[in-house]
């Protein structure tokens, strides 16, 4: 059993909350004293409970009837656990979808039947399609209040897929759903006989992960454990998480800045020696040779470089209030490693709803655009686009403290 | 995330990085420790982020005085059966120089009195980051917490400004002065700490298993008697055999019917069993629907 994150993306309107709800309530992962509550919560007469009301959390939101944040969700069935990053929907809030895809494995993007593919559509196919997400679900919500038209369900799958050309998704599956009614969530609607594919659940079961095992292995240094006691006296273990890619016992090392060469002599895994590790694990690397590394250094297979430069193009999403000033000088944190850089210029701005490149220099909460910065030392990265785990970073503004930016690397 | 591992595993293995992420970039971290199977969880992972080494933060107590004395025996086997520091921060103390008062009523709470104690911890120990085993499972207002939950002097929570948290790369920067609360198990739900415990044998409070106890009937709920709680005359009390799904205070932690001797009879227990965890046990989070919401933007965990 292993664990699926996704997220959903549309508005309230949409029914994306009674969506979650749905596949909470009817896979029993609501508690019965929660249930309670939703019952003293649900206002409307005739309608036993509201669906939606299980995923707006905060009192402001429910006052207010929208998401601001990004809530997680747990459940899990005997195939999965599922993790749901639930993200607002409207376009001022971009900033938590970013937040929640950025975690998540995959989109479902929900379309409401009756208005098919809308600029809201293609902002949330592209916020996710950027992010990395490699698999997506459209959802054909609301379904039932068509009549389960087959033609309407064929047209909008058609509309997706003239515009698939330019999301990165490796793999995409359309389903006609009623989050409110239940159609095709957890099992199969006698409503739509002319649907052959699976129902939601079942997709959301046994859709393959993407692994970032294949590719080339990337290790950064976390914390040094030295404990300098008696019984540990010449112990160095360099613990960090294997980003990509595998190590074992005998590999021959870079150590990058230090471009140094050296061996690995024993690997640690939860206190245990092992020969081999793999992308995902916590592990503990010992080296031949005593050579001087602190947190943030690299440790690279010798024929398997990254990228070195202090120059570097990428992507920004920004996402703070006050907006990006090129010329002033940000902390970027790479994982570990945190350099500071000067954004040099925004080379063009994206515009997410038309996907339309612009001029447009002027970069504020919400937008995405691409720049180029230099650092003040070394990255030792990849492009995003070929490793998902070391092509990005965070832009961290000194005086705030906040983060202001998620960059990809180009 | 690779398809490789079990879910367990990656829960671990988020965890770990978690701690020690937080070891890295923070001064003066400290790990809350109440003695519950959530935080001796993270004892547990801190074990495997930090062994051989010694762990970079002390365990910090925030003893409310109304809790049960098997686990704060527990908490000083541990402490000791690890030999790592323990803090004790006492609500007592905080009641007494604050001049304090518990929520009235028959079942009285000091949950949201810990809030001052530990404030003062941090301000005295001078702690910029405090790891907790709150759960996003648990509550609604704690399913949008952050891992790295940034809190002002006050200790603060406002859900409306919480930072992005982009992929796992975590900003722990603060002003000076502010601190951070990080949850390391966020991910997990309470079957997964269950299956965790069974999985790597970790040892527990005999409270958490069943055992005969002496209870009020107080709402469908059973509250044990103790010095605390003593039964008024016309209170129905019998003799149970209970178990603690979680450990709060005496006062107001309801106790479970159970026969589960084993982590596995637990498990089998929670899968049956359709109410949540603080639903069927804390007397003090019904109060209102948004009653943690509450708590935590005035600096609760």
């Amino acid at each position: 059993m292993n664990t699926l994150r996704f997220i959903t993306a549309g508005n309230v309107d949409d029914g994306k909350s009674t969506l979650i709800g749905r596949l909470l309530y009817d896979s029993d992962s609501i508690h019965t004293d929660q249930l309670g509550v939703l019952q003293k919560q649900t206002k409307q007469e005739g309608v036993d409970i509201d669906l939606s009301l299980i995923t707006d959390g905060l009192r402001a939101e429910r006052e207010q009837g929208i998401t601001i944040d990004v809530a997680y969700k747990y459940f899990s069935t005997k195939k999965r656990k599922f993790i749901i990053a639930d993200a607002p929907g409207h376009e001022q809030y971009t900033r938590n979808m970013i937040t929640g895809a950025s975690n998540s494995d995959l989109i479902i993007i929900l379309v409401d039947a009756r208005k098919g593919i809308t600029e809201q559509t293609k902002r949330h196919a592209s916020i996710g399609s950027l992010m990395g997400i490699k698999k997506a679900i459209v959802a054909v919500n609301k379904i039932d209040l068509l009549n389960y038209s087959e033609t309407v369900f064929n047209q909008i799958k058609e509309d997706f897929e003239a515009i698939q050309a330019q999301l990165n998704f490796d793999e995409v599956h359309f389903l006609p759903v009623s989050a409110l009614v239940g159609d095709n969530i957890v099992s199969k609607s006698v409503n739509t006989p002319w649907y052959h594919g699976k129902a939601l659940l079942e997709t959301l079961e046994t859709i393959e992960l993407e692994t970032t095992e294949n590719l080339a292995s990337r290790f950064q240094v976390q914390w040094v454990i030295r404990p300098k006691d008696e019984a540990h006296h010449d112990y160095r273990g360099y613990a960090g998480l294997v980003l990509s890619g595998s190590y074992k016992v005998g590999d021959t090392v870079i150590i990058l800045p230090a471009n140094m060469a050296t061996k690995i002599v024993k690997i640690e895994k939860n206190l245990e020696s092992v020969q081999e590790v793999k992308a995902g694990d916590n592990v503990v690397l010992h080296f031949e040779n005593n050579i001087d590394i602190s947190r943030g250094d690299s440790v690279v297979l010798y024929h398997q470089l990254p990228i070195e430069s202090n120059q570097v193009k990428s992507w920004i999403s920004w996402l703070d209030n006050a907006p990006l000033q090129v010329g002033k000088t940000y902390l970027l944190q790479h994982r570990f490693k945190n350099v500071r850089v000067k954004i040099q210029e925004v080379t063009q701005k994206w515009n997410v709803n038309n996907w339309e490149f612009t001029n447009e220099t002027e970069i504020k909460l919400n937008d995405i655009a691409q720049i180029n910065l230099r650092t003040n030392q070394s990255l030792f990265f990849d492009a995003f686009e070929d490793n998902p785990k070391t092509g990005n970073a965070i832009l961290i503004d000194e005086t705030s403290n906040n983060t202001v930016g998620a960059l990809l690397f180009l | 995330m690779s398809q490789q591992h079990n879910y367990l595993e990656q829960l671990e293995n988020e965890a770990i990085y978690i701690l020690r992420e937080t070891a890295a970039q923070f001064e003066k971290p400290a790990l809350l420790f109440s003695g519950g199977k959530d935080s001796i969880v993270l004892v547990h992972l801190a074990l495997k982020a930090f062994r051989p080494g010694k762990f970079p933060f002390p365990l910090v107590h925030v003893d409310t005085g109304h809790n049960f004395p098997e686990a704060i025996e527990f908490r000083d086997y541990l402490a000791n059966q690890i030999g790592e520091k323990l803090i004790v921060a006492s609500v007592e103390d905080s009641i007494k120089k604050y001049n304090l008062k518990e929520t009235a009523g028959r079942f009285p709470s000091r949950n949201a009195l810990q809030t001052y104690a530990l404030l003062d911890a941090i301000e005295e120990n001078e702690f910029d980051a405090c790891i907790g085993g709150a759960r996003r499972d648990e509550e609604k207002a704690r399913a949008k917490e952050r891992i790295f939950s940034v809190r002002d002097d006050f200790g603060q929570w406002d859900p409306k400004l919480q930072r992005p948290e982009l992929w796992d790369i975590l900003n722990g920067k603060v002003k000076k002065g502010h601190n951070v609360r990080v949850f390391p198990i966020s991910n997990w739900t309470e079957l997964d700490v269950w299956n965790y415990i069974q999985q790597n044998n970790i040892e527990l409070p005999s409270l958490y298993f069943a055992h005969e106890r002496e209870c009020i009937v107080h709402h469908d709920k059973l509250v044990a008697t103790s010095e605390f709680i003593q039964p008024l005359e016309n209170d129905e009390v019998v003799i149970e055999k209970v178990r603690y799904r979680t450990v709060g205070d005496m006062t107001c932690t309801a106790a479970v019917p159970s026969e589960a001797k084993t982590v596995q009879d637990i498990i089998d227990d929670i899968i049956q069993t359709r109410v949540s965890e603080r639903g069927q046990t804390r007397l003090d989070d019904q109060l209102s629907e948004a009653a943690m919401e509450d708590r935590k933007k005035q600096g609760y965990f």
